[in-house]
């Protein structure tokens, strides 16, 4: 295989991520369609009354039916079906009527050697998911299937290469999963990222899954291909398994996407195939050979009956579907007069802060200032029990020059901690609004101090200018105790130097 | 039929089902299961396209139950069936592919 | 005073406290001891088990409480009938030493009504056969004949009925395994609608296709079994959530008026001209005791073998997969898990059972679906239209149950396409989910019992037991020899 030279990449176009090729110049960009499977916060199994709890001692969860012993048979449990729909709704799908198939395959952590899933007809089909930055990734299908067990791998190390031999626990086996399956809409690792953490916060608010990527309940396969800026068709694409982290997800699809473009560079084809990401020696590996090509042999899974959920139980499931992240960010970017993508609405809704923001603004806060004080000082504990009264007061106190930002930030700190109004607590730390006389005859004596200095911050040239600038300010803020406000100080500064000029 | 099941075939799909035949057995099971296709040739030849598949012989749809916790099984019965055991789990020789 | 041989007096009198159960079940446990070495009806017999339920319901009678409608009746139950802690074989290896930690629905109903299970019967392996020469555990021997097969795969609950071993026992018909064993051994076999009784605990060979039912020598025993085990079960999704039928009492309300089909595509080629002929000679009865007879055709049945032959091996395809040497049943060791699956699974399976789940695997794997597993199940499709066109003129339908009397053993063993047309007159009932019975009606030219087959349509139930308890009170000795 010929080497390709340095690859070097650079977003370009905002949201793509780019490999440029040293060697031929070519610039290739990145698909990923993401493949979500997720464990649905029930109470038992899919088709058993087995609890569907994690951490318990193995093989305890488990009964006839999720141990697939001879002559058990499956039956659907109903709050599968609703959170599913749930989940499905939420992510804008049709929901559909739907069969269970059986997906045939050997594997000793499946009990019955195969595997109970929705194929051709799933529950959810054709929806979407709008990403923070704006994009909209369309979701192909959101379909009901059962877990695995879990197997061990002992002696050798560890990992399932090299083992001598496993051990199987069957708790996980039977526990409903849904399989959100995305359409190939993103192009770039950090999307590929946040299409998860918009999935979590879906996952969390419809309450369909605890979406723990550590705990395995949330679990990613990537779908990763390549192909030259500007072409239509997409490449052959690799199927990544093994993702245990939202960092493994986006440098296995790093990787992944520079090994094929190191290969089609090199006159080499992609072959269709899964790869498992190696985490300790950061690249993706084969899984099986391919002459083991699967043949599921898919069929209709016979001990089931087909599932046409009624018009009214749709209707129900809508009308009681929480407001979702992105109309949340959408209704809160509205209200604070700024742009839905900005991180501050975003880091808003993530933490959940997005109704106390909307109800500090609703109560006359700056919007901007309330949002910067979200984003920046408000990641502690209790913060969302802060009273909204309080914050509109508290930022209209900063707006109006009452308080520096640092005093704010300070006040604000107490607030959430002692439930206090912000006029009491500025009054406590003794933090008066420093009255614009005072500030200038603090500043004028300094100026005296200093005459060098002051000469050559009225003659200099600008870059001299700018640090003699930060010299005054500094002596200012030590003289004040930090408690100027840095506007009003360059504001001071200015209004002396032109009259010196 | 013309394209009639193959040693090839047969070796193929008994890979998939996890049975090992012999030359003897490929050859037998060749010619028998051969035999039965033909005779399910007539089903093969009809021309269907207009008629819906019957996967299932009842018209039930949505049989649900509660989302209810139910007893499970004891360990030490569930294990006392098995083959081998260490650890209150299941043993099993190496695996050597990881899961599709 | 000499003990009842039939359900229905068996379980009057241990009500009554005429006879103990105790006393009926030692009789039947003696029966076997001395006559089942030769016949091999049994894979296991529950004596102590079977002694000490019995002793159950004495106690019940002898309290006064209700000891049930089957109290103190022996049955035996197919060896694919979970049965807790007790080993359950499928007459295979492959389940070597497996002790079901569950009860089947209907065993559990069985207990409940207050029968004594006394043993588990032998059957082709998972089912598959219509000889029970395929069982790991060696044939069962028809008791007519002990040079003949029994039928299969019910053959050991067949047998053991027509030996008095028990009034009644439970197989599974997924193509015809109760009917065409019980029509060979020369008693009643009942395979009920799809969905009318629950398939939990039994051991899957073709789930869409699989169902319970009695045998008996009377058509009362029959119905009465059927009373006691069908009904809705919630471990079961495709059990069908309605009261179970009434049998018991609708049984002497007679034919007249009724209209009865004969299917002209189950008379001609292929039927045995003797066979036939008892079937005709069962209509006529049948239009003596007041039903109108005539002919329908039922043209998608001839295509019935076919798609049978294609969807019951896939969905065992994959039912079977589960037998792996992992969680139950023979390991077969090997370095490797694939390779130790493999081992087990071709140690511990019988020859039949391999070529059904290669064929199955072959029906469904890619890019022979849509010609062969897809196909049938269209077939299927016509199957059920026929059927209803039919059922639209006529109550219920008639056939031979078997093309054949019981034959010898290792005349098709070895030629399965052979074996497959013995199931040529009941598949197209398993494919429809609608429910047939098989009624002794003398014997054939060879002196072996005849069975015809009555078909009604899903949840025809009734009508059917009345039909059939018409041809019991019509039917001539079953010795009586075709002429
Ligand atoms: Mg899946
Ligand atoms: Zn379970």
């Amino acid at each position: 295989m010929t080497a390709v030279g340095n690859l070097t990449h650079e977003p370009v176009e905002g949201d793509r991520f780019t490999i440029t090729s040293e060697g031929t110049g070519d610039t290739w960009e990145i698909v990923v369609g993401l493949e979500v499977h997720c464990e649905l916060a029930t109470a038992t199994k899919l088709f058993c009354g087995c609890p569907n709890h994690f951490g318990a001692e193995p093989n305890t969860n488990v009964c006839p039916v999720c141990l697939g012993l001879p002559g058990s048979l499956p039956v659907l449990n109903q709050n599968v079906v609703e959170l599913a729909m749930r989940l499905g709704r939420a992510l804008h799908c049709t929901v559909e009527p739907s069969v269970f198939a059986r997906k045939n395959y050997f594997y000793p952590d499946m009990p019955k050697d195969y595997q109970v899933s929705q194929y051709d007809q799933p529950i959810n089909v054709d929806g979407w998911l709008d990403l923070p930055d704006g994009t909209r990734v369309g979701i192909e299908r959101a379909h009901i299937e059962e877990d695995t067990g879990k197997n061990t791998h002992a002696g050798g190390s560890g990992r399932i290469h090299g083992a001598d031999y496993s051990l199987v626990d069957y708790n996980r086996a039977g526990v409903p999963l849904v399989e959100i399956v995305g359409r190939p809409h993103i192009r770039h690792p950090e999307q590929a990222k946040a299409y998860i953490d918009e999935l979590r916060a879906i996952l969390l608010a419809t309450g369909a899954s605890d979406a723990k990527m550590e705990e395995g309940s949330l679990r990613v396969d990537a779908n990763v291909s390549v192909r030259r800026v500007g072409d239509a068709t997409l490449g052959t694409r690799c199927e990544i398994k093994n993702l245990n982290s939202l960092r493994s997800l986006g440098r296995a699809i790093e990787y992944e996407a520079r090994r094929q473009v190191d290969l089609l560079e090199s006159g080499e084809r992609v072959h269709q195939e899964t790869r498992h990401w190696d985490e300790a020696a950061g690249r993706t590996r084969p899984g099986r050979s391919k002459e083991e090509a699967e043949d599921y042999r898919y069929f209709q899974e016979p001990d089931l009956v087909p599932l046409e959920p009624s018009a009214e139980w749709v209707a129900a499931v809508d009308a009681a579907l929480p407001v979702l992240p992105a109309e949340r960010r959408a209704r809160l970017a509205e209200a604070a007069g700024v742009d839905p993508t900005e991180t501050a609405v975003v880091v808003a809704v993530q933490r959940d802060l997005d109704s106390l923001a909307l109800a500090a603004i609703g109560a006359g806060g700056d919007g901007r200032r309330v949002l910067t004080h979200v984003e920046h000082n408000l990641a502690v504990e209790g913060a969302e029990s802060l009273d909204p009264a309080h914050f509109a007061q508290l930022v209209t106190m900063e707006v109006a020059g009452q308080l520096t930002a640092t005093q704010a930030k300070a006040v604000l700190t107490d607030m959430v901690a002692t439930g206090k109004a912000p006029d009491a607590i500025a009054a406590e730390r003794g933090f008066e609004a420093m009255d614009t006389s005072q500030l200038e005859g603090i500043i004028d004596g300094i100026i005296a101090e200093s005459p060098q200095e002051w000469a050559e911050f009225c003659g200099g040239d600008d870059k001299r200018r700018g640090k003699l600038q930060g010299f005054f300010v500094g002596k200012v803020m030590k003289a004040t105790k930090g408690q100027a406000d840095g506007k009003a100080v360059n504001a001071v500064l200015e209004a002396r130097r032109a009259a010196a000029g | 039929m013309s394209d009639r099941l193959t040693r090839d075939d047969v070796a193929k799909v008994a890979h998939l089902a996890r049975l090992e035949l012999t030359d003897a057995e490929l050859d037998t099971y060749t010619e028998q299961l051969g035999a039965v296709l033909d005779h399910a040739a007539d089903v093969a030849a009809l021309d269907l396209a207009d008629v819906p598949p019957t996967a299932h012989p009842l018209p039930l749809v949505n049989v649900l139950r509660d989302d209810v916790v139910a007893a499970c099984l004891d360990r030490e019965e569930v294990l006392a069936q098995a083959p081998a055991v260490e650890d209150g789990r299941f043993r099993v020789p190496a695996i050597l592919g990881e899961e599709p | 005073m000499t003990l009842p041989t039939t359900a229905t007096a068996i379980a009057a009198a241990v009500r009554a406290g005429e006879v103990s159960a105790r006393e009926v079940v030692d009789a039947h446990l003696a029966a076997i001891e001395a006559g089942d070495a030769s016949i091999n009806a049994f894979n296991l017999v529950l004596a102590d088990e079977a002694r000490a339920a019995a002793a159950a319901v004495d106690a019940k009678v002898a309290a006064g409480e209700d000891p049930g409608p089957l109290a103190g009746v022996p049955v035996a139950l197919k060896d694919n009938l979970c049965t807790r802690g007790v080993p359950t074989t499928c007459s295979s290896r492959i389940l070597d030493g497996w002790r079901p930690p569950y009860d089947a629905t209907v065993v559990e109903r069985l207990a409940g009504a207050g029968a004594v299970a006394v043993g588990k019967t032998n059957l082709d392996e998972f089912a598959m056969g219509s000889s029970t020469e395929n069982s790991a555990f060696g044939p069962t021997r028809n008791p007519r004949d002990p040079e003949r097969v029994p039928g299969g795969s019910s053959g050991g609950s067949a047998a053991a009925v027509a030996a008095g071993f028990a009034p009644v026992s439970l197989g599974s018909d997924t193509g015809g395994s109760i009917r065409q064993p019980a029509a060979l051994c020369g008693v009643i076999g009942v395979k009920p609608t799809y969905g009318l009784v629950s398939r939990y605990g039994l051991v899957a060979f073709a789930s869409s296709l699989d169902q319970i039912g009695p045998f008996s020598t009377t058509v009362a025993d029959s119905a009465l079994l059927l009373e006691a085990v069908a009904g809705h079960d919630p471990l079961d999704s495709t059990s069908i959530d309605a009261p179970a039928p009434s049998l018991v009492d609708v049984l002497d309300r007679g034919v007249d008026g009724l209209r009865v089909g004969l299917v002209s595509e189950l008379m001609g080629e292929g039927i045995a001209p003797d066979v036939a002929g008892r079937v005709r000679q069962a209509a006529d009865a049948l239009a003596a005791a007041g039903a109108e007879i005539g002919e329908v055709s039922v043209p998608a049945a001839s295509y019935g073998l076919s798609a049978y032959y294609l969807i019951a091996p896939a969905e065992a395809s994959s039912n079977l997969a589960r037998y792996d040497g992992v969680r139950y049943g023979l390991r077969v060791d090997a370095p490797t898990t694939a390779e130790m699956n493999a081992a087990t699974r071709t140690a511990g399976f019988g020859a039949e059972v391999k070529r059904r789940i290669m064929l199955g695997t072959y029906a469904l794997s890619a890019g022979y679906y849509d010609a062969y597993y897809g196909k049938a199940l269209k077939v299927r499709t016509l199957i059920v239209r026929d059927f209803e066109a039919a059922y639209e003129r006529f109550d219920l339908l008639l056939s031979p149950t078997s093309p054949t009397t019981a034959f010898r053993f290792g005349e098709k063993v070895d030629d399965p396409l052979a074996m497959y047309l013995n199931d040529v007159c009941t598949i197209p009932t398993n494919l429809a989910g609608h429910p047939a019975m098989s009624v002794p009606f003398g014997a054939g030219a060879d002196g072996m019992p005849v069975g015809v087959q009555l078909l009604a349509p899903a949840l025809g139930e009734a009508t059917m037991f009345r039909a059939a308890a018409a041809l019991e009170a019509a039917a001539p000795p079953l010795e009586e020899a075709w002429s």
